[in-house]
């Protein structure tokens, strides 16, 4: 029998309790793994095993892929129309809105982002995705062409089929409606792993799932590791098309474990070193507090984190000096403290490449303008880190750091910024400040990044695409753009009357 | 120098001079491979050398690609409106309509293709796909999104870059202008390789291309061997994007290579093996005629043939008798006689490929029901239509893509089961239903898993209408305005206009 977490909360930002089966969740139902082993469920925090929770391995890959397609061709995909599909999603969405609580406080004690950012963002936006999708499943169109008036020619947007789905442990929740929403809402059958280090939100999500509706079969859930449900998962010859958000090593594996077996579709979110690229006319004070969000929003813990702060020389000084001061004035503590701002780094293995990056900073010649130490002595906290004086080649100006280190760069020339600003394999995302309309707009329609932000940073919306150019990754989440991750085009063309 | 080809024809069909520049086409100009290698480009009608083409390498991949990057940021790209693109892709299908005689004949000598077939269906659609995208040069829109008064936030549909582009010998010009003009019309730039069995269209457009003014670098042509050239692109760290047409085995080399390069995005369109379902209530006569296109088109040689053809029992003897009889009408033979409809299979290399399935048919026990051999010549390149009857599921000629005028005949019963017998294939490009019952016709076509259903017809493919592979018959869509989706890059905008943050 599958096990139960119980946890009491009682601290000072939340105060509840949970209780909910930790199985794996396999058409409709909770199992524990087919090895009967579990995997440790750790508080960043503390650094202290928080539960146990089942582990799957490839065997149940099988077991849920059969299940899932079993529920395509039953159940789910074109057997449930649009608005059936929509009208779960809204159910599920409505739940999670009760349990808002429960899941921001979940994701805090998993993940160790703050509980008021798991309020205020994580939670809120997840909810949102799960709404705007349920909008979408009643008007997946497809086309109908004119060719001449002896045939009728059109196209269906299909569902897939069953797909895999593999999510991070930055956003846990956040990424698995990323993930839910467009695939069910367009009628296809899900297998997802959520990351070893962050289960407990997607599976807390399952038991709602459940209630909400959705026949056993259509969602599936499996926590498991990379190298054995991932691996089953994207060389799976049965699933039709893979999802994945991770780092761009593990994508490379995705892609071609996918060309190597059956050819499945694939979309991909990796990583990126995104610039923000500040000019002399801009609005300092705000430029500062949206850089500041920029780099060390979830710690650092983000794909598209601004953690290269080009600032023009006229207002270099002026910037450092707020920038500095704002980021002190950053607290750093336990995600349940309701001033917190900042928690531990997610795991120690994160925590130790972090600081690795900091000692190659200091080793490569940078300067430490602030922080670059360890936060307190329990749990992977890190302190909110500047560097300066750095040259381009310097690894923490190169490689994607995730934490919270932030590179600040002084630059003279427009151009030669944004030449610098693309210099690098990735393009998921970039910020410009300016008060100026042309520059500003100018710029930013030149940076080679997915998506790119005027005097903010990090803004995203359920219905605005959001993906990456160049090694940042393949295909559009968000947004209308998302349906076409999961719908098959088929062409039907009908002969009225030509004659052969 | 690279040299130039000149060719006088002389046949029943054809008999005016064509010439063709036999250069690598890099940079605006033909110039010869770095190696100063060649390669010999075979008449299959007749196994003897037409003539030597400059051999590509991995140099000169790079060297075209750099071209193509220079011309993305400079001539081509968001640089020129899509309304100025989309001029010179009409200037290009004009030309192209100005010479369409000799292109047709061209290609008809370099693949085997009856001259009449190529000059009546294939230059044409060939043009018209590249008038058609054209015209979409300046409707690539993005959207803007409502989030509040705030903020703008809208996307751009931007060209990718240089893309790279692989395009097989089946039907060359038709892959060439379905590639480059969906690609160009987005503001991409172009490194393509055609096949190094077929290179003769493309480098007869190239002139052309030349001739309609697009900016040099925007569109390379660099002809080589899969292994070399074809690896080189879809390997490469500058190019940012890679469509390929050919086999599924190679399919998954590119696919595998993008990831192990720089993850460059990539569209397939692999093989297949197409059912081809025709009903009791059928118009008899129809089918059969669709049923022949459907097979014995190109010589078999088309990734979407309906090689499997499932006829349901109450017709299946006088379908049977009115499909062999039909199929013995096509006359084969030389490609500019007066009357051929069937040509030669593309190689040697290709004919024993097929000979080789039509004789694991045998052994596996099916009844060879027409034709199963060599027409004419024992070393030549011609095969007789061949139909094949008796087989069970198993057999090589029923799961494998065969890829030659060899067609398969199974009677079936039952409406589900037949359902079941087409999709149990690991292809899923095409299929087709011959039924007068609205209600069947509709049943059947949205319950097959294909990319493409036709319904009391076959081969029927047009510009507007997408194209593409379920399962391993390929990733991503051709033709129409989905093909666009697979050359832009989309960019999330989001322009702060009265946010402030604490």
């Amino acid at each position: 029998m599958a096990s139960v977490f119980t946890h009491e909360f009682n601290t000072p930002a939340y105060k509840g309790k949970t209780s909910f089966n930790t199985g794996l969740y396999i058409d409709g139902k909770f199992v524990e793994g087919s090895d009967k082993t579990t995997i440790d469920v750790v508080n960043p925090a503390t650094g202290k095993i928080v539960t146990k929770v089942a582990e799957a391995t490839a065997k149940d890959v099988d077991i849920a892929v059969a299940a899932a397609h079993k529920a395509f061709e039953t159940t789910w995909g074109l057997n449930m129309g649009g608005a059936g599909r929509s009208k779960l999603l809204g159910k599920l969405a409505q739940l999670m809105e009760e349990h808002q609580q429960e899941l921001a406080a979940l994701e805090a004690l998993d993940n160790g982002k703050t509980f008021t950012w798991a309020m205020d963002l994580d939670t809120t936006f997840a909810i949102d995705t799960i709404r705007y999708y349920a909008g979408w499943a009643d008007k997946i169109h497809g086309q109908v062409q004119e060719t001449d008036e002896k045939k009728l020619s059109y196209t269906r947007h299909e569902p897939i089929g069953v797909v895999g789905q593999i999510i991070p442990w930055n956003f846990p929740l956040l990424m698995m409606s990323w993930k839910l929403g467009p695939a069910l809402a367009t009628g296809n059958c899900i297998v997802m792993k959520p990351s070893e280090f962050t289960p407990l939100t997607a599976i807390r999500m399952c038991e709602l799932i459940h209630e909400a509706g959705f026949p056993p079969g259509t969602f599936n859930l499996l926590t498991g590791y990379g190298h054995t449900v991932g691996a089953a998962i994207s060389g799976h010859m049965k699933i039709d098309k893979v999802a994945f958000t991770g780092s761009t090593l593990v994508g490379r594996k995705i892609m071609e474990a996918a060309a190597k077996s059956n050819l499945k579709d694939i979309t991909l979110e990796l990583g990126g070193k995104s610039p923000n690229i500040i000019f002399d006319d801009a609005d300092v004070d705000q430029a500062v507090n949206w850089a500041a969000h920029g780099i060390y929003w979830n710690h650092g813990q983000a794909c598209c984190a601004g953690s290269r702060i080009f600032v023009q020389s006229g207002i270099y000084d002026d910037f450092l000096a707020k920038f500095t001061e704002k980021t002190r004035s950053l607290k750093v503590g336990d995600p349940f403290d309701v001033d917190s701002y900042q928690g531990p780094q997610v795991s120690k293995i994160q925590y130790d490449r972090i600081m690795d990056y900091i000692q190659s900073g200091k080793d490569q010649g940078a300067t430490v303008h602030l922080g670059g130490d360890r936060n307190g002595t329990e749990g992977f906290y890190i302190n909110p880190t500047i560097f300066t004086d750095t040259t381009p080649d310097m690894k923490i100006v190169q490689e994607e750091i995730f934490g919270p280190v932030g590179v600040v760069i002084k630059f003279e020339d427009e151009e030669d910024v944004i030449r610098q600003a693309n210099d690098t394999v990735f393009g998921l995302a970039a910020a410009v400040f300016s008060q100026n309309i042309n520059r500003a707009l100018n710029t930013a329609h030149r940076l080679k990044a997915g998506t790119a932000w005027v005097n903010c940073v990090n803004q995203l919306h359920s219905n605005v695409p959001f993906g990456g150019f160049k090694q940042s990754g393949i295909g559009r989440e968000l947004g209308e753009y998302a349906l076409h991750n999961y719908t098959a085009i088929k062409s039907v063309q009908v002969n009225l009357g030509h004659v052969m | 120098m690279p040299a130039t080809f000149s060719h006088h024809f002389d046949t029943p069909l054809y008999n005016e001079k064509a010439t063709i520049q036999t250069g690598l086409f890099i940079n605006g100009v033909f110039v010869d491979g770095l190696n100063h290698s060649t390669i010999d480009v075979i008449n299959p009608s007749t196994g003897k050398t037409i003539t030597q083409v400059s051999e590509g390498t991995a140099k000169d991949v790079d060297r075209a690609v750099e071209a193509a990057r220079n011309a993305f940021n400079t001539s081509w790209g968001l640089k020129v409106p899509g309304a100025t693109r989309g001029q010179f892709l009409y200037k290009l299908a004009t030309l192209m309509e100005e010479s369409l005689d000799e292109i047709a004949a061209i290609e008809s000598l370099d693949n085997g293709t009856a001259f009449g077939v190529v000059k009546g269906w294939v230059v044409p659609f060939s043009i018209g796909l590249i008038r058609y995208y054209a015209g979409w040069a300046d409707k690539i829109s993005g959207q803007v999104i409502e989030t509040d008064e705030g903020r703008l936030t809208y996307t751009r549909h931007e060209p990718i870059g240089v893309v790279g582009q692989i395009i097989p010998w089946n039907a060359p010009l038709l892959m060439f202008a379905m590639k480059i003009a969906p690609a160009l019309a987005a503001g991409n730039t172009i490194v393509i390789k055609p096949s190094e069995l077929t290179p003769l269209s493309a480098l007869r457009v190239c002139s052309l291309v030349q001739e309609a003014g697009f900016p040099p670098g925007v569109l390379n042509v660099v002809v080589g061997y899969g292994n070399t050239v074809g690896s080189a692109i879809s390997s490469h760290m500058d190019i940012d994007k890679i469509a390929f047409t050919g086999s599924t085995l190679t399919g998954r080399k590119v696919m595998e290579a993008a990831s192990k390069s720089n993850l460059k995005n990539i569209t397939l369109e692999l093989g297949g093996k197409s059912p081809n379902i025709i009903f009791n209530d059928a118009d008899v006569d129809q089918a059969v005629n669709w049923a022949c296109h459907g097979i014995f088109f190109a010589q078999g040689q088309i990734c979407f043939a309906g090689s499997r053809i499932y006829v349901q029992s109450g017709i299946y003897d006088e379908f049977l008798a009115k499909f062999t009889a039909r199929s013995k009408m096509h006359k084969i033979g030389d490609p500019f006689g007066a009357d051929s409809y069937q040509g030669p299979q593309i190689s040697s290399t290709q004919t024993e490929r097929v000979m080789g399935y039509i004789k694991s048919g045998v052994d596996q026990g099916a009844k060879v029901h027409l034709g199963g051999q060599r027409h004419g010549e024992q070393n030549g390149n011609f095969i007789t239509p061949t139909i094949f009857t008796n087989t069970t599921p198993d057999m090589k000629i029923v799961q494998e893509e065969i890829f030659g005028p060899v067609s398969v005949v199974i009677k079936f019963e039952d409406q589900q089961d037949v359902i079941q017998q087409a999709n149990d294939t690991i292809y899923g490009l095409a299929a087709a239903v011959f039924t007068q019952n609205i209600t069947q016709a509709f049943e059947v076509g949205h319950a097959l898993k294909a990319g493409t259903v036709w319904v009391n017809c076959y081969n029927e493919v047009s510009a507007a209408v997408p194209f593409g592979g379920f399962k391993q018959s390929g990733i991503g869509r051709e033709y129409g305005s989905y093909a666009l989706e697979h050359y832009v890059n989309v960019k999330a905008m989001h322009i702060n206009i009265g946010h402030k943050m604490e």
